[in-house]
């Protein structure tokens, strides 16, 4: 493997590729072709792909052009290629969540964004790789295959949401879909050098996303530019009676405003995000796309949130906690993986045997069960490190004697950091900083020390226990060709302001 | 608060995965590191904060109390290891 470079950006970009399709001067099998061609082309590098839907792809493409042709009503993104990460239940086709656990699931339903996307007419190319149950940073604790990053095959393309945006990124999808706990959206495209959006916990519907942490994630869209963004969050946003955290909220037209500039802006950059560690040429990306906001009439105004230095420690609770409570479904017993039987119930046998023959009563009295064994082993089977790893993380966190201690001051600590984003955005509108500390490192550099990675999530994860939207777009490069990602956050439910705000300097800096 | 590989074996019953040796080893000191950086919310002051266990604070949705069709059985059980048609099949749970 070289360092060839495998970024992509294509003619058109997918606003520009519907207007096409529209007027009939190109077709969604044409266009869906394209797609499949450079996934046929690079994915065996990339390896964005955990499935490729081609066959079903271009006969849902073939169906939109006969439908447009014949004069028939057609869905907001007709004939427009998208790709879902693979933990967004979809009826047609398995939802692994890149786990052995899930690797044979076939949903019985459609998840609300799956269901949105087909209603407005999306052609579902494929399914991307992802972090195990999106647990991870860097998309290598997949069970089946790690994600290259497009811009140097040597390196990581971030995660979870890593085949998210690394298929955007080479060019190999228009549009996907990811999802974002403590950055999963944000960071690798951030790190991959495209535009992904968290939005406000309770804009998009999470009926159907397969659960990490149920008062964290949230669905949201990856793209080459704000345009797309705002196009596809506009298609999947919405109240959703089958999800009761869902806000009962009209969706403002995110894509007839985002061409209009947001004068007076009130741009605020948090002081403790340009502390130690912050790598030097970040900070300059950064500081330079501050310099084009304030050359577009910004006020640059520093802020503090003084809680937000606990921010990854609060996450580490919370988070694992939720994640404990939510991977109990997977028992061998509905459905997922369970482990052999008749091999299990003989190990049993065989401990029994030599606990009696070693006169162990208490031994044998603590035993497992039949039941219980076949629990423990089809979850040990099924999952990988480091879901195993926060499934304890959270089940200590939460056992009796460290409830108090840890889950309810996370929980206090929680609303502290809250406090500090409403008082901030009391002052400015938008607040500005970098994605993460680092732009994309080396395969494999990180694996083995999982409190590093942890802490890779430190700009990121504030904004899911906020619940405020955030959205990462590319605002230059190192020096050694990798992407650099500019964070804006905004209050709950502004994704028009940060929409509108990202907009201004994407159109200022484009050539 | 130190963890032992004694608490490690205890959760791990609690979470029911089944740990081998060398895992319990690798976890109690990972969980060891973890926990210890995550002590530092102890140094935060939360007297008379609220817990927050939701990003948007919305309570008492309601649905309307109306019966609705179920996912049928056969498609519930079409993802069980084991099933016999009626319903999921585990181990004996009594006697041997």
């Amino acid at each position: 493997m070289t360092n060839a470079m495998l970024a992509f950006h294509p003619d058109l970009t997918a606003s520009q590729a519907l207007a096409l399709l529209t007027r009939g001067e190109l077709s969604a099998v044409e266009l869906t072709q394209s797609y499949l061609e450079r996934i046929a082309e690079h994915d065996a590098t990339v390896g964005a792909f955990l499935h490729v839907a081609a066959e079903a792809a271009l006969a849902t493409a073939a169906d939109i052009d006969s439908r447009r042709r014949a004069g028939q009503s057609v869905g907001q993104l007709a004939g427009l290629p998208v790709a879902v990460k693979d933990v967004l239940c979809d009826s047609r086709t398995r939802t692994t969540c890149a786990s052995r656990m899930l690797e044979n699931f076939q949903p019985p339903y459609d998840s609300t964004v799956v269901a949105k996307l087909r209603a407005a007419d999306a052609v579902l190319i494929g399914r991307t790789n992802m972090d195990e149950f999106a647990m991870g940073g860097s998309t290598e604790n997949s069970a089946f295959q790690i994600t290259r990053n497009p811009w140097n095959l040597q390196c990581i393309p971030g995660g979870s949401s890593g085949g998210a945006a690394a298929c955007v990124a080479a060019g190999m999808a228009p549009l996907s879909i990811g999802t974002d706990t403590g950055g999963s959206i944000r960071q690798p495209a951030g790190l991959c050098g495209v535009v992904g959006l968290k939005p406000t916990y309770g804009r998009v519907s999470r009926f159907g996303l397969v659960a990490f942490a149920s008062s964290l994630d949230q669905v949201g869209p990856l793209a080459h530019n704000t345009s797309d963004a705002a196009l596809l969050l506009e298609t999947i946003a919405g109240h959703d009676p089958q999800d009761a955290t869902s806000l009962d909220t009209p969706v403002p037209p995110y894509t007839h405003t985002i061409d209009q500039p947001l004068t007076g802006l009130r741009l605020g950059i948090v002081r403790e995000h340009f502390a130690e560690g912050l790598h030097p040429e970040v900070e300059a990306a950064v500081r330079g796309a501050l310099e084009v906001y304030r050359s577009l009439g910004a006020t640059i105004k520093e802020i503090s949130l003084p809680h937000s230095k606990y921010a990854v420690a609060t996450y580490y609770v919370i988070a694992p906690s939720e994640a404990s409570s939510n991977l109990a479904r997977y028992d061998g017993v509905h459905y997922g993986h369970r482990a052999d039987e008749s091999s299990l119930l003989a190990e049993l046998a065989t401990e029994r045997k030599q606990l009696a023959a070693a006169g162990d009563q208490e031994g044998l009295d603590n035993q497992d069960t039949g039941l219980v064994r076949m629990y423990r082993r089809s979850r040990a089977e099924g999952f990988g490190p480091e879901v195993k790893r926060r499934i304890m993380l959270g089940a200590y966190a939460l056992s009796a004697g460290y409830y108090d201690a840890y889950y309810l001051k996370a929980l206090k600590v929680r609303r502290l950091i809250r406090q500090d984003f409403d008082a901030a955005f009391a002052e400015v509108d938008l607040i500005a900083g970098p994605v993460t500390a680092q732009p994309a490192w080396g395969l494999g550099e990180m694996a083995g020390d999982p409190l590093s990675m942890y802490l890779v999530d430190l700009y990121t994860v504030s904004a899911n226990l906020a619940g405020i939207p955030g959205l990462s777009l590319p605002c230059g490069f190192t020096q050694d060709g990798l992407p650099i990602g500019l964070q804006l956050q905004a209050p709950a439910l502004g994704e028009e302001t940060l929409l509108r705000g990202a907009r201004m300097y994407e159109q200022a800096t484009s050539s | 608060m130190a963890i032992t590989r004694a608490d490690v074996e205890k959760v791990s019953l609690l979470a029911r995965l089944q740990l081998t040796s060398a895992e319990l080893e690798t976890m109690t000191s990972e969980l060891g590191q973890i926990v210890a950086y995550v002590d530092q919310l102890a140094e935060v002051d939360t007297t008379d904060v609220e817990p927050m266990a939701h990003a948007v604070e919305v309570s008492n949705v309601f649905a309307a109390d109306q019966a609705r069709a179920s996912l049928p059985r056969e498609q519930a059980l079409a993802n069980a290891p084991r099933h016999n048609q009626r319903g999921y099949l585990v181990p004996p749970v009594l006697g041997d």
